[in-house]
């Protein structure tokens, strides 16, 4: 799928990188909460994220055969996909929904579309949100951590802060000793990860800087807590906000191309989070606001790229 | 050749120009009201009662009304008509008539009733008219009978109200009695439609084309006044003129 790449002018991509390096990058910066949330989740999460991974691309393979297309499992994209998805589902979840999931997230979200690059909206996040209101029950029963005591279910912090019921323990939101998905309680696990694809040159800060700057900043204006440090670390280490904003919102196919449009695009995804968070019926909504704004941004292309290359020809030209 | 016209009005509705899943006509309530069977085949069969007897009152009067207001014309006769529909279903079928709820009412401005009476009803004879009429309800209840059965079983697990699916190991996927399920399944029934129209059409016998521009609202197109309304007929036969 190189190829791809030669048509489209993302700024992010130097020349060295193919698609498959960059899913490559991707995948090892999602190792570490990956691994982490087998540790802290036991097998089972183990076998989800095999059974995401293995169906995204299989469904990729068939569907490939099915309509008669070159076979594009090779740009390990559907792996990420799986990662992705797996990472976002609560860690009992029964293994055929996550196999549901995952062939949603590729026959009718990525597929039927066109395939890599054409896909309106993140796939993981579809499918999962496809899961959300299929399987409401399922979807929000979490399982708690092994590093909590003598409990087999737990509200994920979120929820507890959306209940009232005041205190949670930051230092564990940090660590990843919650309740929550697989891949999304380790905050400072996720933040390896992000640093190092930054680094790589794989993710710039713009859209995840403009997310949770927006998002911080709906929370001091509407939350009505004022500026508690307590409330807000929850709120920024808790669900999946880390994960969706370094790793979905910043998806090359689903975010727009032009650097402002991308702040813009973080900005959406930012108050997003906040209405439906602290307004919301659900603690969590990363996930909704991300494929909210994903359908936003053909507009937010539209008006951002013809402007911003015609102002600076006009400019250069008359000085 | 009587007997045709009555024939290829049946087929017309049901296969040619079937109103879901063809036309796309009437999408509110295809997509509102069809969480289960029952309430297809209601809904499905309100409709066609409306729409006989509709077609056969436009087509009575077809040369009493004046152009000018025939729009108002039809709905006058269209929304009595659903009024003795609904109020037969308030008293005889009430459960159903909770199940549908606003959608009832909602047959007056159904774009299938205003499209035939426009398109055909108003041009021809009493008799094809009925036929066209029950034809298209027919296609009508059939397209909500298909969604209806595949959301039922698969939101529910059940058919007709009865638990084909045991719940003991089938957990029902809820989308699918929700309003995404329903845009779901109607475009996979809509893309299976179009697969098989392909396939029929590359082994040499292609199902009939729809004719003319669909949209069955002459009053409202731009091309009304250039519009010859024949230019349409060479696959469909005489049907329509």
């Amino acid at each position: 799928m190189s190829d791809m790449l030669k048509v489209s002018s993302s700024p992010h991509v130097r020349e060295k990188d193919t698609t498959s390096r960059i899913m490559l990058y991707v995948i090892i910066a999602l190792a570490p909460a990956s691994i982490f949330g087998i540790v802290n989740f036991g097998w089972h999460a183990a076998l989800l994220i095999a059974v995401c991974i293995a169906s995204c691309v299989g469904t990729e393979w068939v569907f490939n055969k099915i309509v008669k297309k070159p076979t594009t499992i090779g740009d390990l994209s559907a792996v990420v996909t799986g990662l992705l998805l797996a990472l976002n589902l609560p860690p009992a979840l029964p293994w055929w929904m996550a196999l549901l999931g995952s062939v949603f997230a590729i026959a009718i979200v990525k597929c039927l579309f066109g395939g890599l690059g054409q896909n309106f909206m993140n796939p993981a996040l579809g499918a999962r949100c496809f899961l959300i209101t299929a399987f409401a029950a399922n979807m929000t029963s979490y399982s708690a951590s092994r590093f909590a005591a003598d409990t087999f279910t737990g509200a994920t912090p979120l929820a507890i802060i959306k209940n009232g019921d005041g205190y949670v323990n930051t230092m564990d939101m940090l660590l990843g000793k919650t309740a929550g998905t697989i891949g999304e309680t380790s905050t400072l696990l996720i933040l390896i990860g992000a640093i190092f694809l930054i680094l790589m040159g794989v993710i710039d800060l713009r859209i995840p800087g403009a997310y949770i700057i927006t998002f911080v900043v709906f929370l001091l204006l509407f939350s009505g807590r004022g500026f508690d440090w307590n409330y807000l670390v929850a709120q920024l280490c808790g669900g999946g906000l880390m994960l969706g904003a370094f790793f979905m919102a910043t998806d090359y196919v689903t975010s727009p191309i032009t650097p402002m449009g991308q702040i813009i695009f973080g900005i959406c995804c930012g108050l997003l989070t906040g209405i439906f968070r602290l307004f919301g019926a659900n603690a969590e909504g990363v996930s909704f606001a991300i494929i909210i704004s994903n359908l936003l941004v053909p507009i937010i292309e539209k008006y951002t790229i013809p402007k911003a290359f015609g102002l600076k020809k006009e400019k250069e030209a008359k000085s | 050749m009587k007997e045709n016209v009555y024939l290829e009005r049946l087929k017309n509705g049901l296969i040619t120009e079937n109103p879901t899943f063809v036309l796309m006509l009437g999408m509110c309530p295809t997509l509102a009201v069809t969480t289960s069977v029952i309430n297809g085949i209601g809904m499905g069969l309100s409709t066609t009662v409306v729409l006989v007897c509709a077609n056969l009152l436009i087509s009575l009067f077809r040369k009493v009304i004046p152009d000018g207001v025939r729009m108002p014309a039809f709905i006058v006769i269209v929304a009595s008509l659903v009024t003795v529909v609904q109020f037969l279903m308030q008293a005889y079928l009430n459960s159903l008539y909770g199940a549908l709820g606003l959608y009832i009412p909602l047959i007056v401005v159904n774009c299938i009733i205003l499209g035939r009476a426009e398109s055909y009803a108003s041009k021809n004879p009493v008799l094809p008219s009925i036929f066209d009429g029950i034809g298209m309800g027919l296609g009508f209840t059939f397209g909500l009978c298909c969604l209806g059965a595949v959301r039922e079983l698969l939101g529910s697990g059940q058919l007709c109200g009865f638990q084909v699916l045991s719940l003991s190991w089938f957990t029902p996927i809820t989308i699918f009695i929700m309003a995404p399920g329903a845009f779901l399944v109607l475009a996979f029934l809509v893309a299976i439609m179009n697969v098989i129209r392909k396939k029929a059409a590359a082994a040499g016998k292609p199902l009939h084309e729809p004719v003319g521009c669909m949209s069955g609202d002459c009053a409202g197109c731009g091309f009304a006044a250039s519009c010859t309304g024949k230019s349409s007929d060479k696959t469909e036969g005489k049907g329509e003129a």
